[in-house]
């Protein structure tokens, strides 16, 4: 255990060529993968939490239902939809990073709308008769509040990336795990412990929760600035 | 463009959670004088005034204007005002841009309107970390710029010391002087007579009084303003 740890160091400080492709395409997939997500589910989020419509309760409760979306299904799911019989194969994504990003978008979207949705609407409380008295309503208002408050937001953000480069399931479905090509931090961890090479999973590992880690202090940092610039 | 003033309420009645909180209200507002809405705390007041504004819909009766497009030609004042994180004078070209006013124009007019509040200096300033008088001034610019031709202010001073309440005072003056039609509510006396013309009184829901200030005050009719009016006194 301690050889390995040990060995696992060395490989991460020797900066072993094919150790850091596997963290670089893990950082671009999940960075990817929130990039989407945020893009579609902040708007999503600040929408529901702004609208007035018939079943919006019901809609609350799925999107918070989803934010548990086992991987492994979305992977099974996204494998279904583009593989080469199924209705999005003609794009021929399935095992390529491709896949992989739309996989883990589908994973931390939900996450992402679900927890925006719970901050605007806890913004808009405050912010509603001043803006509908301005005049602001519908789309204007959801994205004025959204502006408003997009450093909170960062949490929301931060859960999706925590569940995209922490899961393992959905990638290794759809990625395949192909050496050089879609292998990426945790399918490689999964798979270097089950062949027995601890000191390359331990590495991993290791760089994985750095990085996690580095992304939330930074995060961090960013939030409290904005909290003593802005108030 | 025609005054979108008299504005007038036709029996209006609001209710919430089974409880009458406006309970038929007939009244019109003119252009001119400045108007108190007097009345204890749970009379009613806000909820009559953003019946006015039209941030809550009446149960029963009608809120009428005379004129087209009345609600881009009023603004509201809250005794809490709600800032956006940005810039104090970023927060007025926010309200402007929403108005349709060009982008070029918005700079100056937000400049001057900072300015009218006495707030040039701390224009760049984040909106959030101004003290509770700035903001309020703020909030006074954030309407000055729009020219309204009604606004309305809900207890405006409540939360302020009174050197910020006079600051506040003197800018609803300045609106008074411009040709704003005032409608205030507020519970202080003094206040009612330092900006009204005419005090409409509240009790309970119900509009009770309404009379011209300098005969409301030494000789109200009902003797629930009566009451309010020797009660309050001694704190005005």
């Amino acid at each position: 255990m301690l050889d390995a740890l040990v060995s696992g160091l060395q490989l991460v400080a020797t900066l072993d060529l094919q150790l850091w492709q596997i963290v670089g395409l893990s950082l671009a997939v999940s960075l990817s993968a929130v990039a989407l997500a945020s893009l579609l589910g902040l708007p999503l989020g600040a929408a529901i939490a702004v609208g007035r419509f018939p079943g919006r309760q019901a809609v609350i409760v799925v999107l918070n239902a989803l934010m548990g979306l086992p991987p492994v299904v979305v992977g099974l799911v996204i494998y279904l939809l583009l593989s080469r019989a199924g209705p999005l194969g003609a794009f021929g994504l399935l095992f390529t990073p491709g896949a992989m990003v739309v996989a883990q978008t589908v994973l931390v979207l939900p996450i992402v709308a679900a927890l925006a949705r719970q901050s605007v609407e806890d913004a808009w409380r405050e912010y509603e008769e001043q803006l509908r008295s301005l005049g602001v309503e519908g789309a204007r208002a959801a994205l004025t509040v959204l502006w408003d408050i997009r450093f909170s937001l960062l949490t929301a953000v931060l859960a999706g990336l925590g569940r995209a480069s922490a899961e393992v399931g959905a990638v290794m479905i759809v990625g395949g795990n192909i050496d050089g090509v879609t292998r990426v931090m945790t399918t490689t961890i999964a798979l270097e412990t089950s062949k027995g090479d601890l000191p390359l999973a331990l590495g991993l590992g290791m760089v994985l929760i750095a990085i996690v880690l580095v992304l939330n202090a930074g995060a961090h940092l960013i939030k409290e600035a904005a909290r003593r610039r802005y108030g | 463009m025609s005054a979108i003033l008299p504005l007038r309420l036709e029996d209006v009645s609001f209710a919430a959670g089974g409880r009458t909180i406006i309970e038929r209200a007939t009244l019109s507002l003119e252009a001119g004088p400045s108007t108190i809405i007097l009345g204890a705390n749970g009379a009613g007041k806000s909820v009559l005034m953003r019946l006015m504004h039209g941030l809550l819909a009446p149960t029963t009766g009608r809120v009428a204007w005379s004129g087209e497009g009345a609600r881009r030609r009023q603004a509201m004042v809250f005794q809490r005002p709600v800032m956006l994180r940005r810039s104090a004078i970023a927060n007025v070209t926010y309200v402007l841009e929403v108005a349709g006013v060009p982008a070029a124009e918005r700079e100056r007019l937000a400049a001057d309107a900072l300015w009218e509040v006495g707030l040039r200096d701390l224009a760049h300033r984040p909106a959030r970390v101004l003290s509770g008088g700035e903001q309020q001034r703020l909030a006074l610019a954030r309407a000055w710029a729009l020219h309204p031709e009604v606004l309305f202010l809900d207890e405006p001073t409540a939360n302020l010391d009174p050197s910020a309440t006079r600051e506040i005072e003197t800018i609803i003056k300045a609106f008074d002087a411009a040709g704003t039609k005032i409608v205030m509510s507020t519970h202080s006396l003094g206040q009612a007579r330092r900006l009204g013309d005419e005090v409409i009184y509240l009790h309970q829901g119900r509009v009770l009084e309404r009379a011209p200030i300098d005969r409301f005050f030494p000789h109200p009719a009902s003797p629930e303003a009566a009451a309010f009016v020797k009660g309050e006194l001694p704190w005005a």
